[in-house]
């Protein structure tokens, strides 16, 4: 295991990146997704789908009203950034891991030119890319449902794109001191569901216990339904921009740390 | 003397809690096959770490092209070619699509990039497995194929560590054949081995390391002449009658050596050595289970060097 000194040195440093070879990188992933997005579809589509159906259809009938909404027009819109959420997070944590151990991918590119920076920015753009492909096509099934109101949505990608990527963030800082594959399960165990159950996407955060209510505040999946749900009704607010700050500055704060983290890994 | 392609100065490799390279020196000038020789753990991957830029320097200078790698590593490794250990091909993508998507890592244009896969198929002899998906290559294949994408950007040098680790015989011979004719071709070549017959196929000349320690240094002919002489003699004699079977022969004996119960005596002169030592054995009556003689080899001049074995077992 790494030194927690050692974790971080270089932090301070400006990358080193080289954008036409960043984006090298990730033409290499998406020719491999190319190949296996087939085998992944599962995961990331089919799942909402039948959360979709379970939910918003099944349960939904029980339920009234959620801010003046139908069950089903509360779920689906973010069931489109959950299902996002999940596709990067996947991608980030076993699909990163997987490139970096068990293949020794990132170890053949930066013998070339390409330098460890450029490899894990690639990454975290491939890794938003998926979200963004994943959110996008799950907007299209939401359409077809008839549960998109107002054209607003067509900027759905705009948050899924900030909110993504602070996924991939946090996906390669875990990803970049998992000793194991098991230990994802932490990651997914302690914060990618309690986010999927608590941070507005089945029921209002309002309904969390007073002295928890705040915390839903703190994750980027809160901020990112709390502005498409608007965009899909039609409902957008001047609120909406201070949830896109959010995520954006969340993005700004953290992305060195993979950088980082992920190169003294890597290199020692 | 012939441009310096690399320039070690006393250069320091220090992890955590030890030291793997403790300040070595060494130039490998343009067009010659330098190796780096040693047991796992000598520091030999280590020093070629560095050298492709993927281990920092920890103290000392190492120059490739005359420039400072820790500084230039970007523009070294544009001209260097590297040929890892360990595989680390794509292995979702096929033969074909690994050399263009490693092509690209050096910004080479599409129509270059398909020419020098072309090139480098025909030339690893792999032109009939172009499509076929890499995880489903043998490893000798995959060798081959790593091999060739090394040398996708024509590198003025040619990294490869433990290039036939793993490989079967057959295999082994192949790519000892394609790297010699790279080598005819003029190309700069570091190779770290611990396959001694590969050292003595291939290098011009070589460092010993041993405990990140240069040990000696030369060319392969050279060391086996100083340290051993060009014959070796084993005997399967009783260690007790060692001493007595040498008496009288000391002229002939250049170095002797240890190899489980056998003795290996070292000699310019094996023929006369060998008839005079069966001489003494059947006059003393002394039995002698084995005798062999055969020409010395540097695996002769690292066991004398370190007594140890170079072998992993």
């Amino acid at each position: 295991m790494v030194k927690r000194k050692q974790l971080f040195n270089g932090i301070t440093a400006i990358p080193d990146l080289s954008w036409p070879l960043v984006m090298k990188v990730v033409y290499r992933n998406l020719l491999v997704f190319k190949k296996t997005w087939k085998a992944n579809i599962m995961f990331n589509f089919i799942e909402p789908m039948l959360y979709l159906w379970a939910m918003g259809f099944g349960l939904g009938v029980y339920v009234s009203q959620i801010e003046g909404l139908s069950y089903i027009d509360f779920l689906a819109p973010a069931l489109i950034a959950s299902s996002a959420m999940f596709s990067t997070t996947y991608e980030m944590t076993y699909g990163s891991f997987t490139r970096m151990g068990h293949q020794k991918v990132f170890q053949g590119m930066v013998a070339t030119p390409v330098s460890m920076d450029d490899v894990v920015m690639g990454e975290i753009l491939y890794g938003t890319f998926k979200g963004v492909l994943y959110g996008i096509v799950f907007l299209i099934v939401v359409a077809l449902f008839g549960l998109v109101k107002s054209p607003w949505a067509l900027l759905t990608p705009v948050p899924l794109a900030l909110m993504v990527m602070s996924f991939s963030v946090m996906s390669l800082v875990w990803t970049s001191i998992a000793p194991n594959y098991d230990s994802f399960g932490y990651f997914f165990t302690l914060l990618i569901s309690p986010m999927f159950l608590f941070a507005g996407v089945f029921f209002p955060v309002d309904n969390l216990p007073a002295g928890i209510r705040f915390l839903p505040w703190f994750t980027p999946l809160y901020h990112a339904v709390e502005v498409i749900r608007p965009l899909l009704h039609g409902k957008v607010a001047w609120s909406n921009l201070a949830d896109l700050g959010w995520l954006a500055a969340f993005v700004v704060l953290t992305i060195r740390l993979p950088l980082t983290m992920v190169k003294n890994r890597l290199i020692q | 003397m012939r441009r310096s392609v690399i320039a070690a100065r006393n250069l320091v490799k220090r992890f955590a809690d030890f030291e793997a390279v403790k300040g070595v020196n060494f130039t490998v000038c343009g067009g010659e096959c330098f190796g780096l020789l040693g047991p796992n753990g000598a520091g030999k991957t280590s020093i070629a770490k560095m050298i492709y830029g993927f281990s920092p320097v920890t103290a000392g200078k190492l120059e490739v092209f005359g420039e400072d790698i820790m500084t230039g590593a970007r523009n070294i490794k544009a001209k260097i070619g590297v040929v890892p250990q360990e595989d680390n091909l794509d292995p979702e993508l096929t033969v074909w699509e690994n050399l263009l998507v490693y092509a690209g890592y050096f910004r080479m244009p599409k129509d270059m990039a398909q020419r020098r896969a072309g090139d480098i198929l025909a030339f690893m002899d792999l032109q009939d497995k172009s499509g076929a998906v890499v995880e489903q290559l043998s490893g000798g294949l995959k060798r081959r194929l790593t091999i060739g994408r090394a040398l996708l950007n024509q590198p003025a040098l040619l990294i490869l560590d433990e290039p036939t680790t793993g490989l079967d015989p057959y295999a082994r011979h192949l790519v000892w054949q394609r790297l010699k004719k790279l080598k005819e071709s003029g190309t700069t070549m570091l190779l770290t081995t611990h396959y001694l017959e590969e050292a003595g196929q291939l290098c011009d000349r070589l460092i010993v390391l041993y405990h990140g320690e240069i040990l000696e240094r030369g060319a392969p002919r050279e060391l086996i002449e100083r340290h051993t002489g060009n014959d070796a003699l084993e005997l399967g004699v009783e260690p007790a009658r060692h001493g007595v079977l040498m008496e009288g022969n000391e002229d002939l004996i250049k170095a002797r050596q240890m190899l489980g119960d056998d003795l290996v005596l070292f000699t310019g002169h094996g023929r006369e050595l060998a008839e005079r030592i069966s001489g003494r054995a059947a006059a003393l009556g002394i039995p002698v289970r084995h005798q062999r003689l055969r020409p010395a080899n540097l695996e002769d001049v690292f066991l004398k060097l370190t007594g140890e074995t170079l072998k992993e077992d």
